[in-house]
């Protein structure tokens, strides 16, 4: 049975894990990416693949980070190097579950849909899926230790360059 | 050149003697990309369909397609592979709609007929009728009611397919040459590592021209030049078979004269900008040579691709006149230990919709695309490397192996 003490440990977890979902996906929509590596711990590990791949148990990502080196330079090169037409993401995020939170790791799932805005103004909706993450504590804030985008829209339109 | 009749009442004349000159018609026209399906896709053409790996006990299959058209790839109890177009014999539903899977038989869920696992019809619902009403009368013969079979090779692994009894044995239709490149790369037996799908807001044609195209490759992807993976005076060179269909464009790791890149005017180069982590960069000589870039193309739409240890195959499906597709299947070999695993997942980091040096591909067909269709009579012009088609070595600064695939086109379009 559910106690009360459980009750409020869990409420206050899931605000403060709201809280991550809702500052990781603000940086991002409002393209303030060179933030983006500090929402993860210096040996995080971040992973974009698809549900295909995923259930086959098919190892390779479409982005795939391991450590804050890779992040930052998934940062610069899109800064400096990458050409694309600009746009930006509008990220909805819901249905926060937590998978497990009986260790100093906290492991979380969650629902998303990313629409993509481009220059000209054009609408669509460009990714939806599930993200597993691993949350832990890092001087008294959450980070990302682990996370894993997974993507049941498998056709990436175009070309994905902005993290999810 | 004669014009052709494409569909009653219409004629595509091709404008110029030779192939340095592309009319924007041919990626906007709803009549001739109903032409390529008929008399190239369905042509005497070899067109990738799976790898052998993906289907490896008897009963596995998978879905594919050439040009528009449903394939399904199948391995028999025997162990033979069998490819049939998915459409069944009866009122042509699919046959399988589930991209892979293990059957024992092909039974169409809409009347269920089922045939075997080589494509022939062994059986008919209610084929003799209920309490002696209905059913098939004596003149309907199974035996010409089979699916429609597909020729195939398997080369190295990976299985093509070709509706046509016309086209030549695969080694004979790209040549020793490129067979060689092929078997340079793919040494030992694969495995499959993921799959990436890619969606083009552009004609198909556009993006295996790209892909023949090795003089953006520093150009577009500004990544290379930054982190000298390829540049234009790297060592290396584009073969071409005598045909002209098809292509090989490779680099080596030998560097000659590289300090040209500076008097060249190379947008965005950046001296300060280096990697933080260079895992994605370390290349393992696993093929006994130093080749660190080998993009290969088999006419018309498939890509056979090694840049450092990222291997894969890349097949184009056309969808519609506006929009193509594209399969990436990320490759290593069956021996690779937890090791090299891990390196070819950060090595593929550079490839892929999300590649650092290959996610412009994606956007740059559509550019083409929009501003094209603005003006169907206008032409593009292919002068890099002069009005030839021919190899170069040294160099890959040509459009050679472009106006390779424009003399394929033409062959097989009959324009
Ligand atoms: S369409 Fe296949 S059995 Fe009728
Ligand atoms: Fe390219």
């Amino acid at each position: 049975m559910t106690t009360k003490i459980d009750l409020d440990r869990d409420l206050s977890l899931r605000l403060r894990i709201d809280a991550l979902l809702a500052n990781y996906i603000h940086c991002i929509d409002e393209d303030r990416l060179e933030e983006w590596p500090d929402y993860f711990t210096n040996d995080g590990r971040y992973k974009v693949v698809t549900r295909e791949n995923y259930d086959l148990g098919l190892p390779v990502a479409l982005i795939y980070c391991d450590g804050t080196g890779m992040f930052k330079d998934r940062i610069s090169a899109l800064r400096t190097a990458n050409i694309f037409e600009p746009h930006v993401y509008c990220h909805m995020v819901s249905a926060l579950k937590i998978l497990d939170s009986s260790g100093p790791n906290i492991k979380t799932q969650s629902n998303f849909t990313v629409t993509r805005t481009m220059s000209e103004g054009q609408m669509m909706t460009f990714l939806c899926g599930k993200t597993i993450d691993t949350v832990t504590e890092i001087d008294g804030e959450l980070k990302f230790k682990e996370r894993t985008v997974i993507l049941d829209s498998r056709r990436i339109d175009t070309l994905l360059v902005i993290p999810v | 050149m004669d014009t052709a009749q494409i569909e009653p009442g219409t004629t595509f004349v091709w404008p110029s003697e030779d192939v340095s000159q592309i009319p924007f018609r041919v990626y906007t026209d709803q009549d001739l990309y109903d032409r390529e399906q008929r008399v190239l896709f369905q042509g005497p053409t070899w067109n990738f369909l799976c790898l052998d790996c993906e289907i490896p006990e008897p009963g596995d299959y998978k879905m594919t397609y050439i040009g528009d058209a449903p394939i399904v790839v199948v391995r028999d109890e025997n162990g033979d592979i069998n490819a049939m177009v998915n459409r069944c014999a009866h009122k042509v539903s699919l046959i399988c709609y589930k991209p892979r899977g293990n059957v024992k038989e092909f039974a169409c869920i809409y009347h269920n007929w089922t045939y075997d696992l080589r494509g022939k019809l062994t059986g008919v619902a209610f084929g003799r009728g209920v309490r002696g009403q209905g059913g098939l009368t004596e003149e309907f013969k199974h035996d010409e009611h089979g699916l429609e079979r597909i020729r195939i090779e398997n080369v190295r692994g990976f299985i093509m397919g070709t509706f046509s009894d016309e086209t030549p044995p695969f080694a004979s239709y790209i040549g020793a040459e490129l067979m060689a490149s092929i078997e340079r790369v793919f040494i030992k037996p694969l495995k499959v590592l993921g799959y990436h799908s890619q969606i083009f807001p552009n004609n198909w044609k556009l993006y295996v021209e790209n892909n023949k195209d090795s003089y953006h490759a520093s150009l577009l992807h500004v990544f290379h030049n930054t982190f000298g993976v390829v540049r234009p005076t790297m060592t290396g060179g584009i073969k071409l078979s005598e045909s002209g269909w098809h292509h090989l464009s490779y680099t080596q790791r030998e560097e000659i004269g590289d300090d040209n890149i500076d008097k060249e005017k190379v947008r965005a180069k950046q001296k300060d900008y280096s990697l933080a982590d260079t895992r994605m960069m370390e290349h393992v000589l696993e093929l006994g040579d130093k080749v660190t870039n080998s993009i290969q193309t088999v006419f018309p739409t498939m890509v056979l691709q090694q840049i450092l240890n990222a291997l894969a195959v890349r097949q184009l499906i056309p969808k519609g006149v506006n929009e193509s597709e594209l399969i990436w299947t990320i490759l290593g070999f069956e021996d690779d230990d937890s090791d090299m695993d891990e390196l070819r997942m950060q090595v593929n980091n550079l490839v892929g919709p999300a590649g650092f040096i290959s996610m412009e591909d994606g956007c740059v067909g559509g550019f083409i695309q929009t501003a094209a269709k603005a003006n169907v009579d206008a032409q593009t012009v292919l002068p890099m490397g002069g009005r030839k088609i021919e190899p170069s070595q040294g160099s890959r600064v040509t459009e050679s192996a472009v106006r390779g695939f424009w003399k394929g086109w033409r062959e097989c379009m009959g324009v």
